[in-house]
């Protein structure tokens, strides 16, 4: 392709229409608990992974309930589920068990 | 400030007037006040031989009616519109318990069923004219009425949702507020633009509330509550249809409505998104696609919806303004100031005159029956001073 001296970049915003509703849905269905969650970040805020790196358990999954799963794999490698986020949450989100499925449902290519 | 009566004015005022002239009223108030003291009776058992006049027939000023009727307090309730309580009215079901709003408007209409109480349906006042120890109200059918005391209790109006053009309200046929989900809830018929029962329902909150554009910088603080209520009323007649709600912050302050969200969430599984929808345009198909921010993620976002549903807030409503205006006692945007929002909230910097209800600010039903339970309470204690 000719070099035009600037590229043309992809929308950055994320399209809601495309995403597979269901794939939520199954999570939900697994850990029903993780409705009742109302975004407050104290689960990343007592994180063991957050103290030494990047990894910020409440984006993800506020990634995941918009189906944007890219990168994600790798990403929640960094939980050592030691279980702390579920023991702080105001919710009762049962994040553990969430971190677990999250994982089992990215292994899952289909 | 008041407008003082021109001599010829004033003649044809009390042309029309059946009420006492203003020196008779003081006359009366006295008489009362001897005939107790000299029969040793308690002030309930005296009726007062004055009208008092309630401008504004919802919530607030039928409560008040009712209350001063009981003690023994003739009233004259005037209302601009031909049926009282519309604002109640319009709604289907009442957060946070679902009570029926149409079985609440029979009830406060009941209570008005007393001998003491006038109704003046279609009747609004267009001026107010204060006098020593009285008020001179004009009605627009040229009648006047001279009275001891005024309860101002002429309310809100819902927030006029095309003045947030963006939004394409009055624009696309996909697009409606709150008010008109309400009468489809109530009918059981929650339909999109093509009439069929919508795959998805998105609200959002704070159209006309929080908004510097619109020139209204304060929370109408139903609105939350409202959508949670909504978004619940929507999952339980269609199961299937997937719920979003676009939000700032969820103000959920009364007693149960933090319940009732998280029911919503759990039980309904309805989403929450924190993020303003930035403007909202048709697709081909006549669905209508919307545009924001997930400011948890920080990351833009758009959603193509079957309805989308604006929660409008409140504003003053147009007799609200005017008389506030005409009696100086005008507030911010237009609702009416009283004289201390801590312990004088039903009184006004004019003596006589009282204030009940959304007139003042924004303001549940709740808290309207409330208010105009107080205000009935603060004229007794006036008139039986």
């Amino acid at each position: 392709m000719a070099d035009f001296g600037f590229n043309i970049s992809k929308p950055q915003s994320i399209d809601t229409n495309d995403m597979d509703v269901n794939r939520l849905q199954a999570l939900e269905e697994k850990v029903p608990s993780f409705r009742s969650c109302i975004s407050c970040g104290t689960c990343t805020a007592t994180c063991s992974a957050r103290q030494f790196g990047s990894f910020n358990i409440r984006r993800i999954h506020n990634l995941y309930r918009w189906d944007q799963r890219k990168g994600l794999e790798k990403e929640m490698q960094k939980c050592m589920l030691c279980g702390k986020c579920t023991l702080v949450c105001p919710r009762g989100v049962n994040l553990r068990s969430l971190i677990i499925h999250i994982r089992k449902a990215l292994a899952d290519k289909k | 400030m008041f407008k003082p009566l021109e001599m010829k004015e004033k003649e044809k005022a009390s042309r029309s007037d059946e009420s006492p002239k203003p020196r008779e009223i003081k006359r009366r108030l006295k008489a009362v006040k001897k005939i107790r003291r000299k029969k040793r009776l308690e002030p309930e058992e005296v009726e007062l031989p004055l009208q008092v006049a309630i401008i504004g027939g919802g919530a607030a000023g039928m409560e008040a009616a009712s209350v001063l009727a009981a003690h023994r307090c003739p009233v004259s309730l005037f209302e601009a519109r031909s049926e009282l309580a519309v604002n109640v009215k319009n709604k289907y079901k009442i957060f946070p318990d679902f009570s029926d709003a149409g079985q609440l408007v029979q009830t406060m209409v009941k209570a008005l069923d007393h001998p003491l109480i006038t109704v003046h349906k279609d009747t609004e006042i267009v001026e107010i004219i204060q006098e020593p120890d009285a008020y001179i109200l004009l009605d627009n059918k040229g009648v006047s009425h001279t009275v001891p005391a005024v309860l101002l209790a002429s309310g809100y109006e819902p927030f006029d949702a095309k003045r947030k053009e963006e939004l394409g309200f009055g624009i696309y046929d996909g697009v409606i507020n709150s008010l008109q989900l309400e009468t489809m809830l109530k009918e059981h018929k929650v339909v999109n633009s093509l009439g069929e029962e919508p795959k998805r329902v998105v609200f959002l909150q704070c159209v006309g509330s929080r908004d510097e554009k619109v020139g209204n910088h304060y929370c109408s603080k139903i609105c939350c509550v409202t959508a949670v209520k909504q978004a619940i009323e929507v999952k339980r007649q269609q199961p299937d249809t997937e719920v979003y709600v676009f939000y700032m912050d969820l103000r959920l302050w009364g007693q149960g409505y933090e319940e009732l969200y998280r029911q919503s969430q759990e039980e309904y599984n309805v989403h929450f998104v924190r993020g303003r929808i930035s403007e909202a345009a048709s697709t081909f198909d006549g669905r209508i696609q919307v545009k924001a921010e997930d400011t948890l993620l920080g990351q833009p976002l758009k959603m193509t919806t079957d309805l989308l549903v604006l929660m409008i807030g409140m504003e003053a409503s147009p007799g609200t303004r005017k008389l506030g205006k005409a009696c100086g006692l005008e507030g911010p945007y237009g609702f009416v100031r009283s004289k201390s929002v801590h312990l004088e909230d039903n009184l006004s910097e004019q003596e006589g005159f009282f204030l009940a209800g959304s007139c003042k600010r924004p303001m549940h039903i709740a808290e309207a029956v409330n208010d105009g339970r107080s205000a009935a309470l603060e004229i007794i204690k006036f008139l039986r001073r």
